[in-house]
């Protein structure tokens, strides 16, 4: 496990020096290497990943975003990539919101096309150069980002087959009973402060 | 020079309904004449919205979404995300836990195979394997009920460890049956391997190299029977995989026949698995029992009031898992299966985003297809082993 961590260390250390002002920063957590890198880089430093002859990131196994609401740039885009040669995954992170863009990395890593329509259509961070930006997984002509953290887990409209029309027609989503999200949280084992338990807050800081 | 005539390329839709198309997969393929020119498949007509709806689960109740994902192989997947979970906890399971979960992974791998090898040789045209893959299922099947009581949706691992302990007899029954097995392996492989419609419908078929299997993100067998000799179980080894002996298995095309061949060598691999897992289980609990993790047994919970209130909290609030983020991948049949999770927390995943091995595959589709007879698509897809559950997610 020491060596492995070493090894990681190691390679952070390699990639910092060579990736200098483009990388914001970078740590190991639960055996795993993060590095976040400034948005407009990302193209070139998921390329120097692939190719430098010391790390040799071939494989693009993921891209996907958080959606941070309270954050100015409130999407984290992920990049997860492995290299074969040796055996280690680095994470690539940037952060972005609606408006900016992301370079698209299909020219890098042609796996690249499908994970960034999903996260397009999912979260609805734009990616730039981006050879056919549709959505993925969504139904034809929807709108809205359902990952968003802002979307209603119920959604907007539902579908329905309407037998006079003939057809199938979208109506807003209509709840027999409305949507409930329990909250169970309690001070059990004390794991965390409860909003408006004043006593377990007040009888901490003495 | 009086000019060529005018070649119209035709565009052809498969699906969203059809048999070859192994569930709701819509392509719509550009045709010159009976080759395929570009391939645009459409996905999504499955899509449930599974990370949407894990972020408002608890951990447990989150386990039963992965096995609704790619619903032929439904253990491997709980175990990426119980892995997911245990990474940012902190724990470790039980010996007996981890022989229990490599042995329930290497059953529904070949669960998974027998589906796919067979569903494949029915797509290229032989019947009889899929009947006898059936019967063999079936068998494994039970396995499954009588550990979680569902023949396929199990949610029997746990984070911590596994549901229950295996009941009485079913470690002899399940010897059995691996007895009987081989002869079946036997059987499909002497109808498929030397068989001339099967290796005209399959040899050259889809081939992929090496760099382009990497470059297009292809794991498990689609990229090991392009001869890259890369399995999580032996380069990245979870539970008691690094104690274990078995091969892997490489192909040298990287065609449908290869492919085929690679899945039938692991079903053989897996088997060798089973037998280790069986005489090496030892004995002790299955799942963590600290840090109120697992629920309180029957007894403690029907005698102390703890463990009452223990039991009650555990389900309905759950655990809470310290903030952090991880991606964990196990080596599903199918390929690299991970999960990303972020947690902050609380009892529910911030974001849980689940990476499924066909996703990638059948983005290579367009690629492998291109220049291929639209018979040769079929065989490609069937050999891709696409489950819509998935990649749709």
């Amino acid at each position: 496990m020491d060596e492995r961590y070493q090894a990681l260390e190691e390679l952070g250390g390699y990639v910092a020096s060579h990736l200098k002002r483009d990388l914001l920063h970078r740590e190991i957590r639960y055996g795993e290497l993060m590095i976040t890198v400034r948005r407009e880089a990302v193209a070139a430093v998921l390329k120097t990943l692939r190719n430098d002859a010391n790390c040799l990131f071939q494989m693009l196994i993921d891209i996907t975003a958080v959606d941070y609401p309270e954050r100015e740039e409130r999407f984290e885009v992920v990049y997860n990539l492995l290299s074969l040669k040796r055996n280690q995954r680095i994470r690539v992170k940037l952060a972005t919101d609606e408006e900016k863009p992301v370079p698209s990395v299909a020219e890098v890593f042609p796996a690249a096309g499908w994970y960034e329509r999903e996260c397009w259509d999912m979260y609805g961070v734009f990616f730039s150069g981006h050879p056919d930006l549709r959505r993925m997984l969504t139904d034809y002509g929807f709108d809205g980002h359902p990952l968003r953290k802002d979307f209603p887990l119920t959604g907007y409209v539902e579908v329905r087959y309407d037998d006079e029309q003939r057809r199938v027609v979208y109506e807003p989503v209509k709840l027999r009973q409305d949507f409930r999200s329990f909250d169970f949280l309690s001070p059990w084992e004390g794991m965390t402060p409860l909003p408006g338990d004043e006593k377990a807050t007040k009888e901490k800081p003495s | 020079m009086t000019g060529d005539p005018q070649i119209k390329t035709m565009t052809m839709n498969f699906g969203p309904q059809h048999p070859a198309a192994h569930g709701v997969l819509r392509m719509v393929m550009e045709m010159d004449g009976e080759v395929v020119e570009r391939v645009d498949p459409h996905i999504g007509l499955l899509h449930r919205g599974t990370e949407k709806l894990i972020e408002y689960k608890t951990y447990m109740q989150a386990i039963p979404y992965f096995d609704r994902l790619d619903y032929v192989a439904p253990m491997n997947q709980e175990h990426a995300f119980v892995l997911a979970a245990e990474k940012l906890l902190g724990i470790t399971v039980p010996p007996r836990g981890q022989y229990i979960r490599v042995l329930f992974d290497e059953i529904t791998r070949i669960l998974n195979h027998l589906l796919n090898l067979t569903a494949f040789a029915m797509d290229v045209g032989a019947m009889t394997p899929m009947l006898w893959g059936f019967e063999q299922r079936e068998l494994l099947m039970e396995f499954y009920e009588r550990v979680s009581g569902a023949r396929l949706h199990a949610c029997y691992y746990r984070v911590g460890g596994v549901h229950q302990d295996l009941p009485a007899g079913l470690t002899d029954d399940i010897r059995a049956w691996a007895e009987q097995f081989p002869k079946f392996i036997a059987d499909m492989e002497t109808i498929l391997n030397e068989n001339r419609i099967f290796k005209q419908r399959s040899v050259d078929i889809g081939i992929i190299s090496a760099e382009d299997a990497l470059a297009w993100g292809l794991t498990g067998p689609m990229l090991r029977a392009s001869g890259v000799a890369w399995d999580l179980r032996k380069a990245q080894p979870y539970m008691v995989y690094d104690q274990l002996d078995f091969d892997i298995p490489i192909g040298k095309n990287g065609d449908c026949y290869d492919r085929y061949l690679v899945r039938v060598e692991e079903v053989r691999q897996s088997l060798r698995l089973i037998h280790q897992c069986l005489d090496k289980m030892p004995s002790g609990p299955v799942i963590y029992r600290e840090k109120k993790i697992a629920p309180p047994t029957r007894g403690e919970m029907k005698r102390s009031m703890e463990s009452l209130i223990h039991h009650f909290k555990l389900y309905t609030e759950g655990f809470h898992v310290p903030a952090g983020e991880t991606y964990t991948a196990v080596e599903a049949p199918k390929g690299e299966f991970g999960v990303y999770l972020v947690s902050d927390g609380s009892n529910r995943p911030y974001r849980c985003k689940i990476r499924a091995p066909g996703f990638p595959h059948l983005q290579a589709m367009d690629y492998m297809c291109k220049g291929h007879m639209l018979a040769d698509s079929v065989a490609i897809l069937g050999s891709m082993d696409v489950v819509f559950g998935e990649i749709d997610r």
